[in-house]
């Protein structure tokens, strides 16, 4: 069956990946998934501030999530944190936190910055993968990239990296999103996210439907980081 | 930049030359895309040089200001974000960016350049609410005329959405363009020792003594000024910028 | 059956996998995962036999004994002063090594070194909590004055400083600048000509870009004769310099290029006085 877009259940929209991005930063990635775009910057290790929040056996992360103001499908998202960008913002460090070894970085703390400037839908998930490429181009040592993507049950479908339209699907028990990020090479999850009604069966399904996207994402965000190095015009 | 840097840098621009080998009065290379952000009614992305902003615009109805019942409202906005400079921290807008939206605001109100008129729905009751939001993605330095530049270019390429039933359906664009009559353009005049420059980077803008920032339309008017820096300058000096900056606006307009 | 999946030099990034089978052995940059190697963060891939490591191409600086790096002063107290160095971590001149000179109790430390000033100094040792102490006293460490600093990434200084400084020599030959590469990526600059200050930038900055790639060295001579329009005499070992040296901390004194300074410096600290 195919859907609304003509995507196969499995199919990822089109994605666009590339690291380097914003020079000031010690690392930075864009990852664009069909109408989501995400941009992230990497500053730091550094002394953070409260300092009660660096710890003396590793460095800390700590990652902000935010919209900007046209970002959003209805009206102008009014600037700054709210209760949803800043719940985004921790389940989003929490994905990405586990791969990285910091413990080089003792009471220092490194700062990522999602910034979105168009959403559809997925956006936390293309925060994540951007966060990710900004990571490692930022040298850090990580076990293996993050890959995030959402799954769910549309029209009574499991299927992957569900669109606005179809997020917002009323039919058949309507639609069902979860968000999950996972490690790739070593499948742990590490974010997992759902709202709707759903069997377990089909949970099952979904999540490991997202696997295999999340091992496809995987590879576009590696191949990304592998182009800021590759031999280009050396004028 | 610190003190012994920037006696290196006047040295250097007594030769004519600044640290990234420009002349005192050449911009950076500017680029500008529209139409890209496809959740607003407008956008556009401009670089000079590193400096990178993207500007959008949303529509809203609203009710028009109790004494100008026949006018829609535009405002202008800047946010500093935590992404574009190590120093900038998150929270509310601070001093610098409420300064650079405040001045970008300044210029596009000033000059008239949008029809507030074109933008009341019913007198008194519903207009049109345009706000632009200006967003460095990253800073090296001037983001006041790069801002500018992207402000109006994303005006530029502004539709109002349908209204169905008395609601605002973001989901379609009308045919209908935000009407902009005139081009401001901004452009900061930095003053360093005795010498005048256009279009700082970071660096320079930490070792300016004065900037003065001049936005002109396109038939030659000055729309608004913004004096900035603890230096005085001399009534010479705000006439040499305001030729350097007459001459230096036509340069961008030609670009748009 | 143990396979390689990467060659020398080829640029890994984090969760590809390296190598399969047992046979091969994770060092610096890799690591096991069941059956297979790993990398686990972005680098050059350098192989010693069987044993797989990478150079890193990114991170901030992390201080080690004996580097010789540049600091910015941004705080004095009654104990030393305190600079950044371009790293997770600030470090500090405790006032005996503070000069060669003998500054006594209570001497206004800001006649040394001021808010903003940057210094050629040593790194003399670092806490189990990342407290870093450093020592202005010593051949080559001194007060820069004048000129300017750019920032370039510390994996890339053995690049920029080269062989022996023939990196470094051949820039400063073509362009007249006298140039110091501190071991934390800070480089300061000053030359008479600003085009020729500015050519130094920007050849320096080309190499943070393109070290990774073969043929750094003939590629910035020729970058460098295009520029000036003139010849350069570049000893005949150096340019066959093709690979990615690792960053060989222990060299960073020879390494780096103060001829310029080791005759004058050590007067110029008391200048203010």
């Amino acid at each position: 069956m195919k859907r609304v877009d003509g995507r196969t259940p499995e199919d990822l929209r089109p994605i666009e990946a590339k690291a380097g991005v914003i020079k000031n930063a010690e690392g930075s990635g864009y990852f664009k998934i069909g109408k989501t775009w995400a941009y992230a910057t990497v500053y730091g290790p550094k002394e953070i501030v409260p300092r009660f929040m660096m710890r003396p056996d590793k460095g800390i992360l700590k990652v902000n999530y935010n919209m900007m103001p046209f970002s959003g499908q209805g009206e102008r998202v009014r600037p700054g944190p709210n209760r949803r960008a800043r719940e985004l913002s921790l389940v989003s460090e929490k994905a990405l936190a586990s791969v990285l070894d910091l413990t080089k970085f003792k009471n220092s703390g490194v700062e990522v910055f999602i910034e979105l400037p168009q959403t559809d839908a997925g956006s936390r998930c293309a925060g994540i993968c951007a966060a990710s490429i900004a990571l490692a181009d930022a040298g850090f040592v990580m076990k293996d990239m993050v890959a995030a993507v959402a799954v769910g049950r549309v029209k009574g479908e499991v299927v992957v990296d569900l669109s606005y339209e179809e997020e917002a699907d009323e039919t058949d028990g309507g639609a069902v999103d979860t968000a999950m990020a996972m490690v790739p090479s070593s499948e742990e999850v590490t974010l997992l996210q759902m709202d709707g009604q759903v069997t377990k069966e089909e949970l099952m399904k979904a999540i490991n439907m997202g696997k295999e996207a999340c091992k496809k994402i995987a590879e576009i965000q590696r191949e990304a980081i592998k182009n800021k190095y590759a031999v280009g015009d050396l004028r | 930049m610190n003190y012994t840097e920037k006696e290196h840098l006047l040295k250097s621009l007594n030769a004519g030359y600044r640290f990234d080998g420009r002349t005192l009065e050449d911009w950076r290379n500017l680029e500008i895309e529209t139409d890209l952000i496809s959740t607003s009614e407008g956008s556009a992305r401009v670089k000079l040089g590193n400096t990178e902003v993207l500007a959008g615009v949303k529509l809203s109805i609203g009710s028009p200001f109790g004494d100008r019942p026949n006018e829609g409202v535009l405002m202008v906005g800047c946010e500093l974000l935590p992404m574009a400079y190590e120093s900038i921290e998150s929270g509310p807008p601070g001093i610098d960016a409420i300064e650079i939206g405040r001045v970008i605001d300044r210029g596009i109100r000033e000059s008239k350049s949008v029809d507030v008129e074109e933008l009341c729905i019913v007198p008194g009751e519903k207009v049109w609410m345009v706000s632009v939001d200006i967003v460095p993605l990253n800073h090296d330095g001037n983001i006041i005329d790069a801002g500018a530049i992207a402000a109006l270019a994303a005006l530029k390429t502004t539709r109002f959405p349908e209204i169905v039933n008395g609601v605002v359906d973001y989901k379609h664009l009308s045919d209908k363009k935000l009407i902009v009559e005139k081009e401001p353009i901004a452009v900061t005049v930095g003053k360093i020792g005795d010498h005048l420059i256009i279009d700082p980077t970071k660096d320079e803008e930490d070792v300016l003594d004065a900037r003065l920032t001049c936005t002109i339309g396109q038939d030659g008017k000055f729309c608004s000024l913004q004096k900035g820096g603890e230096t005085p300058f001399t009534i010479d000096e705000i006439d040499q910028i305001f030729e350097l900056a007459m001459v230096k606006s036509d340069e961008i307009r030609k670009q748009l | 059956m143990s396979k390689l999946l990467i060659e020398d030099k080829e640029v890994v990034v984090p969760g590809q996998i390296v190598a399969e089978g047992m046979d091969y052995l994770p060092s610096y940059g890799t690591y096991r995962l069941g059956e297979n190697i790993l990398a686990n963060r972005v680098g050059v891939v350098s192989l010693d036999g069987k044993v797989i490591k990478t150079i890193p191409l990114s991170g901030k600086y992390i201080a080690r004994r004996n580097d010789v790096i540049i600091g910015q002063v941004f705080d004095i107290m009654s104990s030393g002063w305190r600079l950044k160095i371009n790293s997770p971590y600030t470090a500090m001149i405790p006032v005996k090594d503070g000069s060669f000179e003998f500054i006594p109790r209570g001497a206004d430390l800001s006649r040394y070194y001021q808010i903003d000033d940057y210094v050629v100094c040593k790194v003399t040792n670092i806490t189990s909590q990342n407290l870093i102490d450093l020592s202005a006293r010593g051949q080559g460490l001194h007060k820069l004055r004048g000129g300017r600093v750019v920032y370039i990434n510390t994996h890339k200084v053995p690049r920029v400083i080269g062989k022996k400084g023939s990196m470094v020599s051949m820039i400063k030959q073509a362009t007249g600048c006298k140039i110091v590469v501190g071991q934390n990526g800070v480089v300061w600059l000053s030359g008479e000509d600003p085009k020729l200050e500015n050519l130094a930038v920007r050849t320096i900055e080309k190499i943070d870009r393109e070290s990774h790639i073969s043929g750094l060295t003939d590629r910035i001579k020729l970058f460098l004769e295009e520029e000036t329009g003139t010849t350069l005499e570049i000893p005949k070992e150096d340019l066959s310099d093709e690979e990615i040296e690792a960053v060989n901390f222990e060299d960073s004194e020879e390494n780096l290029s103060f001829e310029e300074h080791n005759n004058n410096s050590n007067e110029e600290k008391y200048e203010d006085e």
